[in-house]
């Protein structure tokens, strides 16, 4: 399906979420929990020290990282050959996924599982290894959630099926797989853990992401919870894990500053319950690791913005930190952005990756607040991606004629979308109302006085959102 | 197949450096990092310190801690082991044997991991009750234990049985991730070969997709229980 979610213009969508209030509601209270989360054990933690210099620290990384690509993922798969490894560098989705169709093909394989993967996603590997005849068992609790559910699509890059609620997830249970229990959280984990146990012992290929691939050693570090990409790392005979091309990091000791940002930043943990390191050692002779290893690093669109203005959108490492703070998602929810890539982040990335012809509307869904940018554990300025991106927008770039029309309609965003309009010109002056209401702070948070001295609170926003735009409606430009 | 392959680099790399708008760089000058904070975290704390640190970030993790000292091992783990006719997997370690642990072990129904044996191990793992390692490292700010994996120390021990229990010696607590990182660092610009899986657990398997409702044992185990012997 790839990176593209639903067919309906933009401006119908953001409609749609908005008038849904039952997944605004278990969008808003899941912001809430992750918020509160993330607070705890960054700002919030002593022990930590200053959360400020460890983002400094991650910044200072990815900068580096992204400066040398070329020379890292050289050295990244050096150190993957070396071991035994097999490395496919992949400009397109359709190369990635045609490589991958050949292992699974010499292999004969015909079930494969799968660790959660944004990128795989991205490419629709899925249907490429149905059309190779493959049967393909999404294994991530969400993820499997979302495959029952009629291939539903993620709406949160860390949670994918955010928006739906147990009672769906219970009923999506019994009709496709004849589940008979109650809709507890526990009962409904323990029944995936049961049918998937000899899927995970029968499959021939496992198929996961990357975190953040070590170039040192030819490492793929995978940050997890549930144990599913251990299962799916260990049991198959062939591994093949497919990466962004910037989920890179030069050393160990560069991977653990980013694991610590990685863990607290997306799920308020200090350490998630797996981080596994794994580098091929198909001569190992052992019993339960992968005998083939396959590396499948992809462009998919990436380069374009390496050397632009945008090349700090590269740095990110899929938090989702910016979505959970985000006003706009809060109200509009996941699927609006018809992109499998949401929230702040999504609306830079969806661009970059996929075009302005079919996401050059995205950088609209926001108030640039500029709370995406100051919760960001990397410190990508994503607000002024955003900026920058309308401007691009706004002077043509990447639209053809034919579709300026659609152009003009995005920049009058009130005739687009009246309830995102009104929306965003109403938070905008105070982004944080829709977090402040009292009914609305988590418990054990503390009073409105201690969220608003935390630097995970969306900031002001530096030009009224309503003023911004009368003022460069008027101009046809977008220099803030 | 012994030998790796590598497709369609140069192509992919030289758009990539001609992008940023360079040649190609084949070595790489690295600045001093600037920013360090991991090397303050606990920094200057005694063994018994971290060992507070680690048994407060266990009570996040719903893992348990029992401490016990090298002549009490057996009773501690007997102690864990509360369901007696289960069986139970452990790596082919020679620590089981150095600290005094095959009396016990010969009580119990015992799978020791055997190369040779093959699929057989799975098998046993599977329906093994406990699994039971050594942590070779034991990061204190996270209640995290280190496993480097081989065909001797098994992945599938730690993660197919419903228990999991790790015996940490205490000497093996570190501050943090950093401590380890920089071991591996050090280790791999020295020539060492980095092990195929090295794994950092930190409790028990959990999940909390849905309705952000913790569930704690999905996959891996459903309950961790770390033993912490104090004179090791």
């Amino acid at each position: 399906m790839g990176m593209k979610i639903g067919n309906h213009p933009f401006f119908d969508r953001v409609d749609e979420g908005i008038n849904n209030s039952f997944m605004r509601h278990a969008v808003s209270s899941a912001q809430d929990r992750l918020r509160g989360k993330k607070l705890n054990v960054t700002v919030n933690d002593q022990d930590l020290g200053d959360w400020e210099e460890w983002r400094s620290a991650g910044e200072e990384i990815r900068r580096h990282t992204l400066e040398n690509l070329d020379f890292y993922l050289g050295q990244l798969s050096d150190a993957v050959a070396e071991r035994g490894g097999h490395v496919f560098f992949a400009e397109t989705a359709e190369e990635a996924n045609k490589y991958i169709q050949e292992v699974v093909g010499r292999k004969k394989a015909k079930n494969v599982v799968k660790a959660k993967s944004m990128v795989t996603e991205e490419i629709g590997l899925n249907e490429a290894l149905e059309e190779a005849g493959c049967h393909v068992h999404e294994t991530d609790l969400a993820e499997y959630i979302l495959q029952i559910d009629d291939h539903d699509r993620p709406s949160h890059i860390v949670v994918p099926s955010l928006h739906k609620n147990k009672e769906q997830i219970r009923d999506a249970f019994r009709d496709k797989l004849g589940y008979e229990k109650t809709d507890k959280p526990e009962e409904l984990a323990g029944f995936a853990r049961e049918q998937l146990r000899q899927v995970f012992l029968d499959a021939e290929v496992g198929i996961t992401g990357c975190n953040f691939a070590v170039a040192e050693s030819g490492s793929v570090a995978l940050v997890t919870n549930e144990g599913n990409a251990n299962m799916v790392t260990t049991f198959p005979e062939t591994q093949i894990s497919v990466m962004g091309m910037e989920r890179i990091v030069p050393t160990w000791e560069d991977l653990d500053v980013l694991v610590n940002l990685l863990c607290r930043s997306s799920v308020g943990q200090k350490m998630t319950s797996y981080i596994t390191a794994l580098t091929p050692g198909v001569k190992e002779d052992s019993v339960d690791g992968p005998k083939d290893f396959h590396l499948v690093i992809v462009d998919g669109g990436r380069s374009n913005a390496l050397g632009t203005e945008f090349q700090s959108a590269l740095h990110c490492i899929r938090c989702g930190a910016c979505v959970n703070v985000c006003p706009i998602y809060r109200h509009i929810g996941g699927h609006a952005y018809g992109s499998i890539y949401q929230g702040p982040i999504g609306a830079v990335l969806s661009p970059i990756l996929g075009g302005y012809e079919e996401y050059g509307e995205l950088p609209y869904a926001s108030s640039l607040c500029a709370a995406c940018t100051e919760t960001c554990p990397v410190k990508i300025p994503l607000h002024e991606h955003l900026i920058k991106h309308r401007q691009n927008y706004v002077a043509g770039q990447g639209r053809s004629k034919a579709s300026e029309r659609i152009a003009m309609k995005a920049f009058g965003i009130g005739a687009g979308s009246p309830s995102l309009f009104q929306m965003a010109a109403k938070s905008a002056p105070f982004v944080t109302k829709p977090f402040v209401k009292d009914d609305k702070i988590p418990k054990g948070l503390g009073p409105l006085k201690q969220w608003t001295e935390t630097r995970d609170f969306p900031a002001p926003s530096k030009s009224n959102f309503r003023k911004w735009f009368e003022g460069h409606t008027k101009k046809g430009e977008a220099n803030d | 197949m012994t030998e790796g392959t590598i497709h369609h680099r140069d192509t992919f790399l030289n758009n990539i450096a001609e992008k940023l708008g360079r040649e190609r760089k084949l070595s790489v000058d690295r600045p001093l990092r600037q920013n360090q904070p991991q090397w303050a975290v606990y920094e200057g704390y005694t063994q018994d310190d971290l060992l507070a640190v680690f048994k407060k970030a266990c009570e996040a993790i719903h893992t348990d801690v029992r401490e016990t000292d090298a002549a009490s091992l057996t009773q501690a783990i007997e102690d864990v082991i509360t369901e007696k006719d289960g069986s139970i997997v452990i790596p082919k370690d020679p620590r089981f044997s150095s600290f005094g642990l095959e009396g016990m072990l010969a009580r119990h129904n015992v799978h020791v991991w055997d190369v040779s044996l093959g699929q057989e191990n799975i098998k046993r793992a599977e329906k093994a009750i406990y699994g039971i390692t050594f942590s070779e490292k034991t990061l204190a700010e996270s209640g995290t234990v280190v496993q480097y994996n081989d065909k001797d120390m098994a992945r599938s021990i730690s993660l197919l049985p419903e228990n999991y229990i790790a015996i940490i010696p205490k000497s093996s607590l570190v501050p943090r991730m950093s401590q380890l990182t920089r071991d591996i660092h050090e280790r791999v610009k020295a020539g060492e070969k980095v092990p195929t899986c090295v794994n950092l657990i930190s409790g028990p398997s959990n999940s909390a997709d849905i309705e952000m409702n913790l569930v704690v044992g999905v996959h891996g185990p459903v309950k961790a229980e770390y033993i912490v012997v104090t004179d090791l």
